[in-house]
């Protein structure tokens, strides 16, 4: 008797665009971890204060900011504080700003490893935008404890509802960093000028995103552009739940998870695109 | 009827010559052009076969053209060929490193390959940590790797220093420990690249013991690619012989070794000088017992040594002709010497002379040669260094356990009795 032969699996010189192997990427899932564990110990066993590091930098540049935004160039904050306002914004931004630029140069920073052994690429920005979780925790712990603080010595903010969709917020921002950096991932592998335009990039997008000033002063004109940025809706209804005052409108943030997630969606299939046979460009 | 593991069809590789980055937007934009158009890639035309040896004249080489091969279910199939063959190309399609230019494969079967030893193994980690993560990357579920454990940790040897960062490691544990992990993969096909060339000769064996039991004992399908012929030879029944991204022989692992080592590039086995002068030596050649020129031979073959040169009469009487034996290291293994006036001339005082070294003597390694005309303890009248070189391969002798190692440089075959 003939029993027919069975193939389990074909690789072929090309795919399609839609060819994304989420089944594949779960049954992977103990190298995410794995990965993200990985950064975590490397962290901790290099450095003689840890996570101290963590504070420093934020506290520092609130600081300034508080000096340089608030004293000299008196932005307006909404009447909040002006510590807890930068802080809102530095905690999240550097969130952000740490997957995209992290994510963007995926294929280029794991060449060694990626050439070497096949596994679904997508756990690579995948773990950068988890890892990264780690140190946006204890920031956002410094944060909350500034919150605390102004709520209940100070008295002069009071945290709303809206807080408890911090975690979707949060959601937001990493698929977004996510999506934009797979994008610019793909791109790097073969032209790799983008990296410095992307640097150059990240910190002109700063201050398109209110960060360090909030969304009312911006003059009508203008707001277009930050309406444009998924980020502005993110940011805004994060203060407006922390610090109970701004300009929150729900339909920005409508605007946003659905840019957000076009974003990611086109991020995925690029990304799904190149990293068959980014190898040979690296 | 046995049920294949892998099928190949049409498998071709391509790959940019020079610096990728220049140009590269051009050629891209015109590649999009053609695509819209329906037309055909412009640049995959006109690649060249992949001949190191030929300054290529375009941008683009094939590193495979158009393999085609089937294994069966259980084959361990040895893949051999030269530096720049085409070898690694085929092993990193197969593992999905990345992907075909043309063609495709048919997988049945989990692969697991092992292109590297340690790949993805952080310094700053545990003993412990490190086989969880690379067993991770691997492709191994982290209860697989929890239930294996004991086992990986006994095979490595590095039970002391499991809990100590492996940046402590000396080499020789770290990548023990690496090839512990890979050895205990469960997967239908094992893809292994010449990792045994590292680590000490009882780790060697110990791996190569490992890699039988996986062919033989578990009935697994292995691809091993090693410059180690023995290795190949004892662990692989099929062999697959790669020459300028082409498949050359495909067949039982004995025959595609005898074919391998009988393929080499003769160049280096013959040397002739550009104007022949009178007391000279012209020619060089190194042949088979059947006069082909050949550089690589099995130890138990003899090797033959043409001769040319030309000596006015006057100088017969008291001049020799000689050559030394050079291995690798620059050891003079044995020289030979014989009086002129035993051979004869032709008309123009040219002589043309062979000398047989006997098969079974040098052992597996590489060898030049320097010939010399001299008047014995007064002078060179000429002398070609290390013109032509030959190999002995290591096809199954009882040295190959000790390969890496120096383990002299001839074979004697000494008388051994109880007393």
């Amino acid at each position: 008797m003939k029993i027919e032969q069975q193939w389990t699996e074909e690789i072929k010189s090309s795919n399609s665009l839609f060819s994304i192997n989420i089944k594949e990427v779960w049954s992977y899932r103990d190298l995410l971890i794995m990965f993200v564990k990985k950064e975590y110990i490397t962290f901790y066993k290099q450095t003689i204060l840890g996570p101290i590091w963590f504070f420093i930098q934020p506290i520092l540049t609130t600081l300034i900011y508080v000096l340089l935004f608030g004293q000299i160039a008196k932005l307006s904050t909404d009447g909040t504080p002006q510590i807890a306002f930068y802080l809102s914004g530095i905690t999240l931004w550097n969130y952000f700003s740490e997957c995209l630029t992290k994510t963007s140069s995926v294929f280029r920073d794991h060449a060694a490893i990626m050439g070497k052994v096949y596994f679904p690429r997508l756990i690579m920005p995948l773990s950068i935008v988890f890892s990264g979780l780690m140190k946006f925790a204890i920031q956002f712990g410094l944060f909350i404890v500034v919150i605390l603080y102004f709520t209940f010595i100070e008295e002069s903010i009071r945290p709303n509802v809206w807080v408890l969709i911090t975690p979707f917020l949060i959601l937001l921002m990493a698929s977004f960093s996510l999506g934009m950096g797979m994008i610019f991932s793909a791109l790097t592998t073969k032209y790799k000028d983008l990296v410095f335009l992307l640097t150059f990039g990240i910190q002109l997008l700063m201050y398109a995103t209110p960060v360090v000033y909030s969304i009312t002063s911006i003059p009508e004109k203008f707001k277009w552009i930050f309406k444009l940025n998924p980020l502005t809706g993110i940011f805004e209804c994060f203060r407006y739940g922390f610090l109970g005052k701004g300009s929150f409108e729900f339909s920005s943030l409508i605007m946003s998870t659905i840019n957000i997630l076009i974003i990611l969606i086109v991020g995925v299939v690029i990304f799904n695109k190149v990293e068959k046979s980014f190898m040979d460009t690296v | 009827m046995k049920y294949l593991a892998i099928q190949a069809t049409n498998i071709s590789k391509q790959y940019r010559l020079g610096e990728v980055g220049t140009g590269t937007i051009s050629h891209d934009l015109n590649r999009f052009w053609h695509k819209i158009r329906g037309n055909e890639d412009p640049y995959l035309k006109i690649g060249e076969i992949n001949d190191r040896s030929l300054t290529a004249s375009r941008e683009y080489v094939w590193s495979l053209k158009d393999i085609n091969f089937n294994i069966e279910q259980g084959d361990a199939v040895g893949i051999i060929g030269r530096n720049g063959a085409g070898k690694s190309t085929l092993l990193k399609l197969l593992s999905k490193v990345t992907k075909p230019t043309t063609g495709s494969f048919k997988i049945n079967g989990r692969i697991a390959s092992l292109l590297e030893v340690g790949t993805g193994f952080n310094p700053e980690m545990t003993g412990r940590e490190n086989i969880y993560l690379n067993g991770a990357i691997l492709g191994m579920r982290r209860n697989e790797i929890t239930r294996k454990f004991d086992e990986i940790v006994d095979f490595s040897g590095v039970e002391k220093y499991i809990d100590t960062p492996v940046k402590r490691y000396s080499s020789g544990m770290y990548v023990r420990l690496a090839f512990a992990v890979a050895a205990h993969l469960e997967s239908e096909i094992l893809i292994i690249d010449e990792v045994l060339a590292v680590g000490d000769s009882e780790f060697q064996k110990k791996c190569l013991g490992k890699m039988g039991d996986v062919s033989k004992g578990d009935g697994r399908t292995v691809l091993f690619v090693s410059h180690n012929l023995a290795a190949v030879q004892t662990l692989c029944n099929k062999g697959l012989v790669l020459e300028n991204g082409l498949i050359n022989y495909q067949g039982a692992s004995k025959k595609a070794l005898d074919f391998y080592v009988s393929s080499g590039n003769s160049s280096s086995s013959f040397y002739e000088v550009i104007t022949k002068n009178n007391n000279d030596i012209h020619k060089i050649q190194i042949v088979d017992s059947n006069d082909n020129l050949r550089n690589n031979f099995n130890f138990n073959e003899s090797i033959k040594l043409l001769f040319s040169f030309n000596l006015l009469s006057n100088y017969v009487d008291k001049v020799e002709f000689g050559f030394q034996v050079i291995d690798h290291r620059d050891r003079i293994v044995f020289s030979n010497n014989k009086k002129i006036a035993s051979f004869l001339p032709d008309a123009n005082n040219n002589f043309h002379v062979e000398c047989i070294i006997p098969k079974s003597i040098l052992v597996p390694n590489t060898y030049k040669i320097t010939t010399a005309l001299h008047i014995p303890n007064v002078s060179y009248i000429s002398r070609l260094e290390e013109k032509v070189m030959f190999n002995i391969e290591e096809t199954g002798t009882d040295f190959y356990q000790y390969s890496g190692a120096d383990y002299g440089c001839v074979f004697i075959d000494c008388e051994w009795r109880n007393r």
